[in-house]
């Protein structure tokens, strides 16, 4: 927080450093911020829920990135989301009862010419099909 | 498959003079070849030249080689020898090709369409310059443009150049880039403070220009963004880049503290009385950040929402200060301009799209990857000439540009140049410089419905038309891929489209409806399919049971 700097601009840079730390923005986070940068909380709550890089709640051990974006959409994205969901029970937006994995969409990573595309735990991966996407997701370890 | 960290690890071998290097091979260390194992393969590369003792082998790491659906990408330098999908431990053609290099035979580029039709000018350094080098990018005329500028031109004379050159804003909207700069020179804050923000919140899907110019050679866009500093009379800037561009990010954090260090930025810029600084700012995924004033809200720190335009950025934006706001790829187009001067680059492409544009090609097309052209190419030429053509012997269905703001072109328009006017009267725009291939698989209906998708999930909520509008006419549209719809509701979706094109507050509810304005223009067949026979002539849509 010092180092951002005690200033409301500092706000998303703040949030940012903070869902780093804890993985997710707990309400007690979201207060001690407020109180921080003398913000109102619900300005602090709007910034948070406005950006969807930001997460209220807390996500699994692992976390699985599917891009969606066009040349993702047209090479067969919706293909892996629909695998993943009918092989390990999770949606978009959605955790594993277990924990071990969230599961995530964006809108594009950029990386249009390997489509379709996730990211695995921070790890790009690309020309993806179905089955090889979900052997690493099984592989992953709790 | 593979894998790769966001950033490669930092090993370097030692660095040699000019004079030393007989053969270099450059490793493209971008994005796509990373996580296509280039760092690897820059591992296994530095490794055998050592084991070797290849004592007059130069292993560098550069910036994007262009042809990034081939990657890992490794180019012998002096051949101009292209290596694709390199392995660690299949080097035996990199490693033939430098030791066949002779210090005696000329320099040799590639003969391969996909490169030769291209012109680089903003990519120039890409593929050749080490992105995390300052003195690479010094060797390479870097910083010259912005010396030039501060010691030997006035703030006039840098804006006379820009303004002659013709350059027109690159991330879309296609603004001329000279009278926004003269519109925030003459503009005055009574503290005398102004602003200066470079827009690399690159949010169209299926557009990685902005990052490859990021990862490929940052120090370029800081010069850009310096020049115009000083033809605008700003001391501060910001570069705004989405959070999801990691390592362009962390290249840029690092060009912007070496360029400090070097008196390139900071209170005497190029030892002159000029100050510039520069600060990074993250998004953190909102796709309506890309409009310029939702963007000044962002940094800020509040919801990126616009507010209605005038008064605009340019006299009052950042802190109610004047703002000059253009994007990564226009920046990078300064320092050129300046180099060479305005009328060289009016010189290159059409006359009223002047100078070159740099497109990310993919989708179904045989070459996916970075392109830079001069503006006026056709469609044709881009698509099948560079591009290489659709594979799998399908057949092309359409060009789909400009992301969710623009719009889908079919076969016949092929022939069509490739310059901002004729883009916008055949229905669709420019844009930021994705350029998305289909073929006769995709289903142009559900195009449609995937972009009003995009559009009503990142519909900021501020006017009622785009927000509730996006909604509608995403359930329309998805009501006609399920074969449930009738006629009346295609007259309600070409209603409701005019309507919230006309009543959106920002470019984002605007420009929302293109996509399909665009589809039933050209592909009104495929709609009435759906509607009159329940049939997806591409077979993508399930078309639901009770039409069926």
């Amino acid at each position: 927080m010092t180092r951002l700097g005690r200033r409301p601009e500092a706000l998303i840079e703040v949030l940012h450093a903070a869902q780093e730390a804890f993985g997710f923005l707990t309400r007690d986070a979201l207060a001690d911020i407020a109180e921080a940068l003398q913000l109102p909380l619900s300005r602090v709550y709007g910034v948070a829920t406005f950006y969807s890089h930001f997460t209220l709640e807390p996500q699994g051990r692992h976390i699985c990135v599917v891009c969606t974006g066009t040349a993702c959409y047209i090479s067969g994205a919706a293909r892996l989301l629909d695998a993943i969901e009918a092989d390990l029970t999770v949606r978009p937006g959605q955790t594993t009862a277990d924990g071990l994995l969230s599961l995530l969409t964006a809108r594009c990573i950029g990386s249009c010419s390997l489509a379709p595309t996730a990211v695995v735990d921070g790890e790009l991966h690309g020309t993806l099909t179905a089955p090889a996407l979900l052997s690493r997701l099984t592989a992953l370890q709790p | 498959m593979s894998a790769v960290r966001a950033a490669p690890p930092h090993h370097r071998r030692t660095a040699r003079t000019a004079a030393d290097v007989r053969a270099s091979a450059h490793v493209c260390l971008a994005a796509s070849c990373l996580a296509s194992g280039a760092d690897t393969v820059l591992a296994a590369l530095d490794d055998e030249v050592a084991g070797r003792g290849l004592a007059d082998v130069e292993v560098k790491r550069v910036g994007c080689l262009r042809l990034c659906s081939a990657g890992p990408l490794v180019e012998v330098a002096q051949s101009g020898q292209l290596f694709e999908h390199v392995t660690a431990g299949d080097l035996g053609g990199v490693i033939d090709a430098l030791s066949q290099v002779r210090p005696d035979r000329p320099r040799q580029v590639s003969t391969r369409p996909f490169f030769t039709r291209q012109r680089p000018l903003v990519t120039e350094n890409f593929g050749r310059v080490d992105p995390e080098s300052l003195d690479d990018y010094v060797a390479a005329d870097g910083y010259r443009a912005l010396r030039q500028a501060i010691t030997s031109m006035t703030p006039a004379q840098v804006l006379g150049e820009v303004t002659s050159s013709g350059l027109r804003g690159r991330g879309g909207g296609g603004y001329p880039t000279g009278l926004k700069w003269a519109t925030v020179a003459k503009a005055t804050a009574p503290d005398g403070v102004k602003y200066l923000i470079c827009n690399a919140d690159e949010g169209d899907p299926g557009a990685f220009m902005d990052r490859s110019v990021l990862e490929s050679d940052p120090h370029r866009v800081l010069e850009g963004m310096a020049i115009a500093a000083y033809a605008v009379g700003a001391n501060s800037g910001f570069v705004y880049c989405r959070a999801e561009y990691p390592l362009a990010v962390s290249r840029l954090r690092t060009a912007i503290r070496v360029a400090r260090r070097a008196g390139y930025l900071g209170t005497r810029v190029c030892d002159s009385t000029f100050a510039f600084d520069v600060e990074v700012r993250l998004g953190a995924g909102a796709f309506v950040c890309g409009e310029e004033t939702a963007l000044i809200a962002s940094i800020r720190g509040g919801r990126g929402t616009p507010r209605p335009r005038p008064p605009y950025p340019a006299a009052s934006g950042l802190a109610g200060r004047p703002t000059l706001i253009n994007n990564v790829e226009t920046f990078a187009g300064v320092p050129w301009i300046i180099r060479h001067g305005g009328g060289a680059y009016a010189a290159i492409g059409t006359p009223r799209s002047t100078g070159t544009k740099v497109f990310a090609l993919a989708g179904r097309v045989r070459h996916t990857g970075l392109v830079e052209v001069p503006m006026g190419l056709t469609l044709r030429e881009i698509v099948f000439d560079i591009g290489g053509g659709v594979p799998d012997g399908r057949a092309f269905k359409a060009v789909q540009t400009g992301g969710p703001s623009g719009g889908c072109l079919p076969a016949d328009h092929l022939d069509m140049v490739v310059d901002y006017e004729s883009l916008k009267e055949a229905g669709s725009i420019m844009g930021s410089g994705g350029m998305i291939i289909m073929d006769d698989t995709s289903c142009m209906v559900d195009v449609a419905k995937y972009f009003m998708d995009f559009c009503r999930d990142e519909s900021c909520g501020a006017c009622v038309p785009c927000r509730v509008g996006t909604t509608q006419l995403w359930m329309l549209l998805d009501r006609i891929t399920r074969g449930t719809a009738e006629r009346a509701d295609l007259d309600q979706v070409e209603r409701l489209s005019s309507t919230v094109a006309a009543g959106s507050l920002c470019g984002l509810g605007q420009t929302a409806p293109n996509p399909v304005f665009s589809t039933l223009r050209y592909f009104r067949q495929e709609y009435l399919a759906h509607i009159d026979e329940g049939i997806c002539p591409a077979g993508v849509c399930s078309i639901s049971e009770a039409h069926a």
